[in-house]
């Protein structure tokens, strides 16, 4: 009798979660390695789009109310390790991945989403290619795109800095040399020749060499296509120098990280990045509670909480969590969400206001 | 000729950082004959006490240049004793057990080793870089001008100054320390013949002992002066760090400890030669095909003996 007891309350156990029906969803991102101050900001900002979700009752699906379950996965911008986590992912059947941060893992990764039919917005992988070369119709991104990023650096480069001596650098990977090679193309428009061309390689920690090189080259601007481990420690290696170059780069430096590292070098350092959206009054009270739960939604937090925002709004129009009918939603809808209303172009990028510069001070950064 | 003075000062600064860890290498294998792949990550954890030991010691922007000096001299000895007694667990844990089987065997240890303390200091300290406080970075910067024409200045940061001197001072004394004393005689008997060393009276255990205990205590040094340098670290600097110091050992002629030293400093030279000249990309490239080249022409390395087949 008991043991028969036993089973039924055993079985009940094992059918609860299945009746209870959550939705699984995942961010994917670089929680370990250079670039897990990011894969941080990714998680923060999912975390608190799904517990706003579900303390609000969950996404309404047709008619019932379902929570979302999410899983964090750590690809540590590592391709190979971003097509094993997405196929995992695929396996876990997942219905929507809000990520990955590198390009170098998202381009990779969109393939495997492509052939499962799970549904991808990348919050922060810029690269035009993502898109542009789209590996299916499930692809999307809410961030901006490397040419218009490059566009807006060296279109400003050349009128800010005419006259003087530019060189471009970056560390040979999707992001980084994409995002450079974006840059060159404006500068180059424009009317400017830089005066170095050189790909580094990423996760050293050594670029004393490079920066004597730059020295030689007397070099007063520097552009750099890459992430900011890297990034700080070339503005370090610079000053140490005695060189005054000004280092500009793109939105892979907005982390108080990358204060960590250059401590006063950084002093000065432009980079490029999307109208902050904490500044939105709109947002005043979801950044309220970001802070009181200690995070500060810099960079990319609010991206990836807008990257949620949006695939629930087409899911709930679709009345489904089948990829096929978010799709069509997501072509047709125009979202609000924390970045502000926007629509999805026929590309898979966002209609979103352009790139503007920030000026690292103090150990904080600040629109121009 | 700024260019390459500046040059020649990145090189001679990466390469003493080489050097320093090589010497773990090339100590053990001229005593027991055994490559220690964890060597590598003794270093690294050199490193990452020496951080822990400078965020509890709190520099601040406005700490006066003698505490500077005293807590640079402090974390060094106190990094240096702890990770000495790292080196030493690991040879009692993981080597002497060992040491009558196989030869594969000790080197499959030395790995699991490797792994260990990585994955150790991975779970414990997190998988992100991990930097000095902005603020004693700043005030540890700053240099001076070497020399200077059109404009261009060569420079030598102070701590380019410490490293280079500290390497020096370092290998003088355990270069005294081989020739001169009861504990390198001891050390060179064993490396010539250890049965025979028993036979006449050196405690054999206890020399491989210290010989670990020497070689963790530089990578200790080198993991400070890392640290120190670049302000920046990772739990997977052994690595990288660890494979190029293997090679300089190599290449120096592996049991040789001006070798070894040699082998660090052309190591660097290469690298940051290569990265000035000819461009940062294949750098690595460059070095190791200097490691085949030379080893094809001489296979005991530049300082090394040949090996004498004992019949």
């Amino acid at each position: 009798m008991k043991r028969i007891l036993a089973i039924t309350t055993l079985s009940a156990c094992l059918a609860l979660p299945a009746m209870a029906q959550d939705i699984p969803i995942a961010v994917v991102g670089p929680m370990t390695g250079g670039e897990a101050s990011f894969g941080a900001q990714m998680k923060a900002g999912a975390e608190m789009a799904v517990a706003d979700i579900n303390a609000a009752g969950g996404i309404s699906v047709g008619g019932t109310k379902m929570k979302l379950k999410l899983t964090v996965g750590d690809d540590a911008c590592d391709p190979k390790q971003a097509v094993a986590v997405a196929t995992k992912l695929a396996g876990e059947k997942v219905k929507f991945v809000a990520g990955h941060f590198c390009s170098g893992s998202s381009i990779p990764s969109s393939k495997v989403y492509a052939e499962e039919g799970i549904v991808q917005i990348s919050p922060a992988s810029t690269n035009p290619k993502l898109t542009d070369e789209r590996a299916g119709p499930n692809v999307f991104r809410v961030c901006g795109r490397d040419d218009q990023q490059g566009g807006v650096a060296g279109k400003y480069l050349a009128e800010k800095f005419s006259g003087k001596k530019i060189a471009v650098i970056h560390d040979k990977s999707a992001y980084g040399q994409g995002l450079a090679d974006e840059t060159r193309k404006a500068l180059n428009a424009a009317g400017a020749k830089e005066v170095v061309y050189e790909g580094y390689t990423k996760g050293e920690k050594d670029y004393t060499a490079l920066v004597t090189k730059l020295k030689q080259a007397a070099v007063d601007v520097l552009y750099v296509g890459g992430y900011h481990t890297e990034a700080g420690l070339i503005a370090r290696q610079m000053r140490d120098q005695g060189m005054n170059t000004i280092l500009v780069s793109g939105d892979a430096l907005v982390t108080q990280e990358y204060w960590q590292i250059t401590g006063k070098a950084g002093e000065g350092t432009l980079m490029t990045f999307s109208p902050d959206p904490r500044k939105n009054d709109a947002n005043k009270a979801l950044v309220e509670r970001f802070r009181a739960a200690k995070i500060e939604p810099e960079g990319y937090v609010l991206y990836t909480y807008a990257a949620i925002q949006t695939w629930k709004q087409a899911v709930e129009k679709a009345a489904a969590t089948d990829a096929k009918k978010v799709i069509e939603q997501l072509n047709a809808l125009e979202f609000d969400t924390v970045l502000g209303k926007f629509k999805f172009d026929k590309k898979g990028d966002p209609t979103l206001p352009p790139y503007v510069f920030y000026e690292w001070k103090d150990g904080k950064y600040t629109q121009l | 000729m700024e260019y390459f003075v500046q040059q020649l000062i990145n090189g001679v600064t990466l390469g003493s950082i080489y050097g320093l860890i090589a010497i773990g290498y090339t100590m053990v294998y001229g005593i027991i004959g055994m490559i220690n792949f964890a060597h590598g990550d003794v270093f690294m954890v050199g490193s990452f006490t020496a951080l822990l030991l400078f965020l509890l010691i709190g520099l601040t922007a406005a700490s006066p240049l003698i505490v500077i000096v005293l807590a640079i001299v402090g974390v060094l000895i106190v990094a240096m004793a702890l990770t000495a007694v790292w080196g030493w667990t690991i040879e009692r844990l993981a080597y002497r057990p060992l040491r009558g089987s196989f030869r594969l065997a000790p080197l499959i240890t030395a790995i699991g080793m490797s792994i260990v303390l990585s994955n150790m200091v991975q779970i414990a300290q997190g998988a992100r870089v991990k930097n000095l406080p902005p603020d004693i970075k700043d005030r540890l910067s700053g240099g001076f001008q070497v020399m200077e024409s059109n404009g261009f200045a060569a420079v030598v940061s102070y701590r380019q100054l410490i490293i280079v001197g500290v390497t020096i001072a370092l290998m003088a004394l355990f270069t005294w320390i081989i020739t001169s004393t009861p504990l390198g005689r001891a050390q060179r008997a064993c490396e010539q013949d250890r049965t025979m060393a028993a036979l006449t009276g050196v405690d054999v255990d206890r020399t491989i002992s210290l010989t670990f205990v020497i070689g963790a205590a530089l990578a200790a040094v080198a993991g400070v002066m890392f640290l120190v340098y670049y302000g920046a670290i990772d739990f997977y600097i052994g690595f990288v760090a660890g494979i190029k110091a293997f090679t300089a050992a190599v290449l120096g002629g592996i049991g040789s400890l001006p070798g070894a030293m040699l082998g660090g400093l052309l190591i660097g030279l290469i690298e940051v030669f290569w990265a000035g000249y000819v461009g940062s990309e294949y750098k690595d490239v460059a070095a190791f095909s200097l490691l085949a080249i030379v080893l094809i022409f001489r296979p005991e390395g530049l300082l090394g003996r040949p090996e004498i087949e004992k019949v």
